[in-house]
């Protein structure tokens, strides 16, 4: 590794002294890895991001590499960092936070923190989202793709139920009441429109999240040593989701797929959904119907999760390289390009001065709906992050699928998830 | 002399075969073994020797003993259909029926297809409410059905898509085997009176029997090789329903990047392969008709 670094250091060396000859030096090279998790032509939108930082730092060079899901963002970025190349940065879940420092793959945001401005940037996000982004007083990732989960309803459908259209569910019973009026069912008894969807195929802990939250619960501590799966709170939440599927039967039995979901609300087959954020300018373009969005239901309170990637500067890569990954990604959060990555994926942009840009000012009075996520902030929990969070994970959504299949109770599915969680996290403690 | 030469000869044209050989399969496997007796580095942490820890919790593992039983469950279920399937199919495109070139293309079009693409269709066939499947059952008056989302359907939804995969491949194989038996054979029984089926059963089924044997064996690796469309389809759920052993690797390794354990795992679909191919060979082989 040292001999590495030397190597390293001599070619900068060499290419500082060549610089007083030639006008120009190479520029510094850096990979990107990005992962699409929302549709639309997200890979456009970056590229052309690159573009303009390029053309405004000429000495760098950015590759963007599309890198699959989230998932495999994290499994491609970790082989690649294990074989001695990571990329220079990622955008990875901010709640993988705990299992990258735990590899030692990542550094600390603050060896990059040097002048007042970058002072200035770091303390612009907003705190819920710092959450996921901390450990022990250091910052390591820097939020970037940040998303909450928010309600939408299809106001054709309320018009037709006989439902107020311009109002949607505001409480737990109020959902349920909602969605019995709003399943339809044909002559021979089968579902023709579903009250209500919430998807379940991957990370459904964190729609579980939003109804421990709303319960006054909470899922895992901050440390990420300790989960509390097995609480009333976390229980009542997953009998209530259960419930709507297998007691009041106006929600899809079985696994909905995150993919499918909005999809089933466009082509009508589900009324009202409970989506990612990231949706927002997807359903705006695609609902071929009026629509509303709301934050989530209350019950004992209002609760939503946050989630999303962060964006990560590896170790392992040389000390210049690592500073302009740093400058370009201070330069893709500040508040213009927050705001503009914001309007044209629907992710909420973490900082509040890219909510004081005129141009989000002016595309949230064109469609107020984009400030539904803003609005839930204050609200806001943070994203399940342990140690060894992807098996972690794993091991609840496994649970919840138990649940939601009916092959378990939620009480009893819970209780398996928190003992095997145990069995994984004890030897963090 | 001429004959120590001869010896150096041979292993010299043995060497770049056997360098390959020992370089990605032997020393691999070797090294896996040993690493199944350590826990997994992380950070500044070493590895640690853990005995046969990682077997003992393999017995405790639900995931582990699920992706077992699936897996079982899937090779038993694939197997003997993809073969009867493509025996059939076999005999089908190499009687005198109209359409022959077409219809083999279509029965080998499947195979040509890459895995993560049939899985992706496959997937939209099987949308609840508007795809393929519910909307061709939904003209017979069948409720829509969560074929991938639900614990029961999930398995056997992949499996199904699995045969239709592995079928068409395996007609090639007994295509050529049938082609090879001679027309004087099936003359002879015709004058001495012998039925279709009886001609198939006494002389085309046994003459087919060393196909069948390598098709098995194919297939069965197959069956626990073969995991894109869990990877596209259902991620192994709901509540790891559709896991496969290899798929609960591929999970443990790089998604939880629990190498030891991953190791030990790999050790097990080893040894169960070698086992089922020893089977195969020693008992299957001594039955098997060769001319």
């Amino acid at each position: 590794m040292f001999c590495i670094s030397g190597k390293w250091l001599g070619a900068a060396l060499l290419g500082a002294g060549l610089n007083l000859g030639v006008a120009q030096a190479a520029p510094v090279e850096i990979s990107f890895y990005y992962p699409v998790a929302i549709g639309g032509p997200v890979t456009k939108i970056v590229d052309d991001l690159i573009a303009r930082f390029e053309t405004a730092n000429p000495d760098i060079k950015v590759k963007a590499i599309y890198s699959g899901t989230y998932s495999e963002t994290i499994s491609k970025s970790l082989t690649a960092f294990k074989a001695g190349q990571p990329p220079e940065l990622a955008v990875m879940l901010s709640a993988d936070l705990f299992t990258l420092i735990d590899e030692g793959a990542i550094a600390p945001i603050d060896d990059f923190i040097k002048t007042d401005d970058d002072k200035a940037w770091l303390a612009g996000f907003s705190p819920v989202f710092m959450t996921n982004s901390k450990s022990e007083d250091k910052t390591w990732g820097i939020p970037f793709q940040r998303g909450t989960t928010v309600f939408f309803w299809n106001k054709d459908a309320f018009k037709q139920a006989g439902l107020n259209p311009d109002v949607g569910p505001q409480n737990w019973d109020e959902v349920v009441d909602f969605a019995t009026k709003l399943t339809k069912r044909d002559a021979s008894g089968n579902v023709t429109q579903w009250g209500m969807q919430v998807p379940s195929s991957l990370t459904s802990y964190w729609l579980l999240q939003g109804y421990v939250a709303q319960n006054g619960g909470t899922i895992a501590n901050l440390s990420g040593d300790q989960t509390y799966f097995d609480t009333p709170e976390v229980i009542e939440g997953l009998q209530y989701w259960t419930d709507l599927a297998l007691k009041h039967k106006v929600m899809k039995p079985g696994v909905i797929e995150w993919a499918t979901n909005p999809k089933d609300f466009f082509e009508g087959r589900a009324a009202m959904i409970t989506t990612t954020s990231g949706n927002l300018t997807n359903v705006k373009a695609n609902a071929p119907f009026p629509f509303g969005v709301q934050m989530l239901p209350e019950h004992k309170k209002r609760g939503a999760p946050t989630s999303g990637g962060n964006i990560f500067i590896f170790n392992g890569t040389a000390p210049e390289k690592q500073q302009a990954a740093f400058q370009f990604a201070k330069w893709l959060t500040s508040a213009d390009q927050s705001a503009e990555w914001s309007i044209k994926t629907g992710y909420i942009a973490p900082r509040d001065d890219a909510w004081n840009t005129p141009a989000m000012q002016a595309y949230v009075k064109e469609f107020p709906g984009a400030a539904v996520p803003h609005d839930q902030i204050p609200y806001l929990v943070p994203e399940l992050s342990t140690h060894e969070n992807q098996r972690v994970a794993r091991i609840i959504d496994d649970g919840i699928e138990a649940a939601l299949t009916g092959s378990k109770t939620p009480a009893q599915a819970m209780k398996d998830a928190q003992q095997e969680a145990d069995r994984v996290l004890k030897q963090y403690r | 002399m001429t004959q120590g030469r001869n010896q150096i000869t041979a292993w010299l044209l043995l060497l770049p075969a056997v360098v390959l050989l020992a370089a990605f399969t032997h020393v691999p496997a070797v090294m896996t073994l040993f690493n199944s007796f350590y826990n997994t580095p992380r950070g500044v942490r070493p590895a640690k020797f853990v005995g046969i820890g990682h077997y003992t919790d393999m017995l405790s593992d639900p995931v582990f003993l699920a992706a077992l039983k699936n897996n079982a469950i899937y090779a038993i279920g694939t197997v003997p259909v993809a073969i009867g399937l493509a025996m059939l199919m076999a005999l089908i495109v190499n009687s005198s029926i109209r359409g022959k070139a077409m219809l083999r293309m279509s029965f080998f079009l499947p195979t040509i297809l890459p895995m993560i693409a049939v899985a992706n269709i496959w997937l939209f066939f099987y949308t609840p409410g508007y795809g393929l499947i519910d909307r061709f059952l939904g003209m017979f008056g069948f409720a829509e059905r969560n074929w991938l989302g639900d614990g029961s359907t999930a398995l056997g939804s992949l499996m199904v898509l699995a045969v239709w995969k592995e079928a068409g491949f395996f007609m090639i194989f007994y295509l050529a085997a049938l082609q090879q038996i001679s027309p004087s054979l099936g003359e002879a029984a015709a004058l001495e009176g012998a039925g279709r089926w009886y001609f198939f059963r006494r002389v085309t089924f046994p003459l087919l029997m060393p196909t069948t044997l390598f098709v098995l064996i194919n297939a069965i690796i197959n069956s626990f090789r073969l995991i894109d469309h869990v990877i596209v389809m259902t991620r192994g759920g709901p509540d790891n329903a559709s896991t496969l052993l290899l798929y609960y690797i591929y999970q443990t390794a790089f998604r939880f990047w629990d190498t030891g354990y991953a190791a030990a795992l790999t050790m097990v679909l080893l040894a169960l392969l070698a086992l089922l191919a020893f089977v195969q060979f020693g008992i299957l082989d001594r039955r098997v008709h060769y001319k």
